[in-house]
């Protein structure tokens, strides 16, 4: 079994009117299953209404599903006992900064994780300064959050929950509010967790420039997993994705609108040096 | 513009008494405030004016910042002064028309100022030297002991810190809102105190709103960051008593024993 393991997953939510009537019923997550090994950098894609976040707060035991079962490292997220130990496992970065930094200097809020953990004051300090550094904002410990760019929030907010040493992070669209620089950052830093300090990484997003990295993707649809497999298995189905609303890179969708004009390259080429290199003009 | 407005009054310099254990520097100023009301005589606030000199000096925060703070009480001052002043019945001194000041009247409006004033400058000088999170580490470690009569002393300290930490944020907001709204000819200047009351709303409902939405997200990421209360959580700067904390304290209460000895002794008769 991997880190995260999903069992065909049900989550429901009643829908109601003013009044508070019953208006009917609307399955989020609608019987999904997944399996994510450690060490694996996973993307689940999806446009708005997919439930690809009400997936991700299974993963942290904020939402417990209707039917079906969480596992994170082999603990059963639905029993009350292992809430603390499985938000511990995985920790979970939100999509807006502002709205989950607690502390009132940078240090601090990197060290409220470990310290609702119990961890010992020395090691606190240690716990903060690895976890800064691993998202380069060390040099801005002592900075107000508040006169940070979007993009370093988001790395303080990682650091915050790199510091409660989890296994896996999962990220709910860490970068939906954030200029495109931010964007950058924050995926350069979520890279560099992933294949330096080899956390598992779970990164829900919409943008498709994102998951190009990704060991592997799952596409979401409508509350249920529409298609899976790794970057260049799923870019090469343009047509599918165009079906399930998604974007395809515009190297992608280039080199397949070529292709049906009867330029020969292969399926799903990601970036534009493979598009060069497949075209034989360097 | 509303970005500018800094929180409390915080003075930022290094000296001893912002170094202070804010627990000494707020006992402190409870027990110096107490003191101002145990005195008899004129030399009890001579003691207490040198005593608050010297800390002053210490501190190295401009004096004109101390005296910002009495700006909002003058009104306060000048009422408790004139009422005093001619209502306190004694022997008269001066009859003006029908109002009398009396000996006793003027002894008590002069020594009532003093007390104001002393009282106002004393607190600010804690105000000054202590950043809010320090003060909010402080009131929850000192207030720790009440926790036995179930008062939950962590979760006020936490949703003061929050408090503070989302002022500037919400400050921000309201702004925008402010300028969304002007853009779409809200006016929020003109008319009498009652049309501008109701300008207000569409600029405090989506404030609400979002704010509400705040609270919301940040108890989410403070669950998935495993808070659960004041139970069980150690501090990553847990607040230490030093060597120069002892000895603000052994201050503290010299000053206390030496005024208020001479502040009660019998000079000129009781007052």
């Amino acid at each position: 079994m991997g880190i995260i393991k999903a069992e065909d997953v049900v989550y429901e939510y009643i829908r109601r009117d003013e009044e508070g009537n019953v208006e009917g019923i609307t399955k989020a997550v609608d019987d999904v299953s997944v399996d994510i090994r450690e060490g694996e950098f996973v993307a689940v894609l999806g446009h708005n209404g997919s439930g690809k976040s009400t997936l991700a707060k299974h993963m942290n035991a904020i939402l417990n599903p209707t039917e079906g079962t969480v596992w994170v490292d082999g603990m059963d997220t639905g029993r009350e006992e292992n809430v603390w130990n499985v938000r511990q496992t995985a920790g979970m970065v939100f999509q807006n900064p502002d709205n989950q930094i607690i502390g009132q200097v940078v240090e601090e809020d990197v060290g409220f994780g470990p310290e609702n953990m119990g961890i010992p004051t020395k090691e606190i300090w240690e716990r903060v300064e690895e976890s800064l550094r691993a998202v380069g904002m060390y040099q801005f410990r002592k900075h107000s959050p508040n006169k940070l760019s979007g993009g370093q929030k988001q790395r303080v907010s990682i650091a915050g929950v790199l510091a409660m040493h989890p296994k896996c992070i999962v990220l709910d669209e860490p970068t939906a509010m954030l200029d495109p620089n931010g964007r950058k950052e924050v995926i350069r830093a979520v890279r560099g967790l992933n294949q330096v300090e080899g956390v598992t990484v779970i990164l829900i997003t919409h943008y498709m420039e994102e998951i190009i990295h990704a060991d592997r993707v799952y596409v979401m649809d409508q509350g249920r997993i529409a298609m899976e497999g790794t970057p260049r298995e799923i870019f090469s189905q343009v047509e599918k994705l165009k079906s399930l609303r998604l974007d395809v890179p515009q190297v992608t969708l280039l080199a397949y609108e070529l292709k049906k004009q009867g330029v020969s390259l292969p399926d799903g080429i990601l970036t534009a040096d493979e598009l060069v290199k497949a075209l034989g003009l360097e | 513009m509303l970005r500018d407005i800094t929180l409390g009054q915080y003075y930022q310099t290094e000296s001893i008494i912002h170094k202070m254990d804010p627990r000494v520097k707020l006992g402190g100023t409870l027990l110096y405030i107490i003191s101002l009301f145990f005195f008899q005589n004129f030399l009890g606030y001579a003691v207490s004016v040198i005593f608050l000199g010297i800390v002053i000096r210490l501190s190295k925060v401009p004096f004109k910042f101390m005296v910002k703070g009495m700006k909002a009480i003058v009104f306060l001052l000048m009422i408790t002064v004139v009422f005093n002043l001619f209502l306190t019945p004694g022997t008269p001194l001066v009859t003006l028309w029908r109002l009398t000041i009396t000996r006793e009247g003027l002894r008590m409006a002069l020594s009532m100022a003093v007390r104001l004033t002393l009282l106002i400058i004393g607190s600010s000088v804690m105000t000054l030297t202590t950043t809010p999170n320090n003060l909010t580490d402080g009131l929850e470690k000192m207030m720790r002991p009440l926790k036995i009569f179930k008062v939950p002393v962590h979760e006020v300290a936490m949703m003061m810190s929050i408090a503070l930490r989302f002022i500037p944020i919400l400050l921000e907001e309201t702004d925008k809102i402010m300028k969304a709204q002007i853009a779409r000819g809200a006016d929020f200047e003109s008319g009498n105190l009652i049309r501008r009351a109701k300008a207000m709303v569409p600029l405090l409902v989506p404030l609400f709103i979002s704010a509400f939405r705040r609270a919301n997200d940040l108890a989410m990421a403070m669950e998935a960051r495993c808070y659960r209360g004041g139970e069980g959580r150690t501090k990553m700067k847990p607040l230490v008593y030093h060597k120069r904390d002892y000895a603000a304290y052994a201050c503290i209460a010299l000053y206390l024993v030496v005024s208020i000895i001479l502040g009660r002794l019998n000079l000129w008769g009781s007052m």
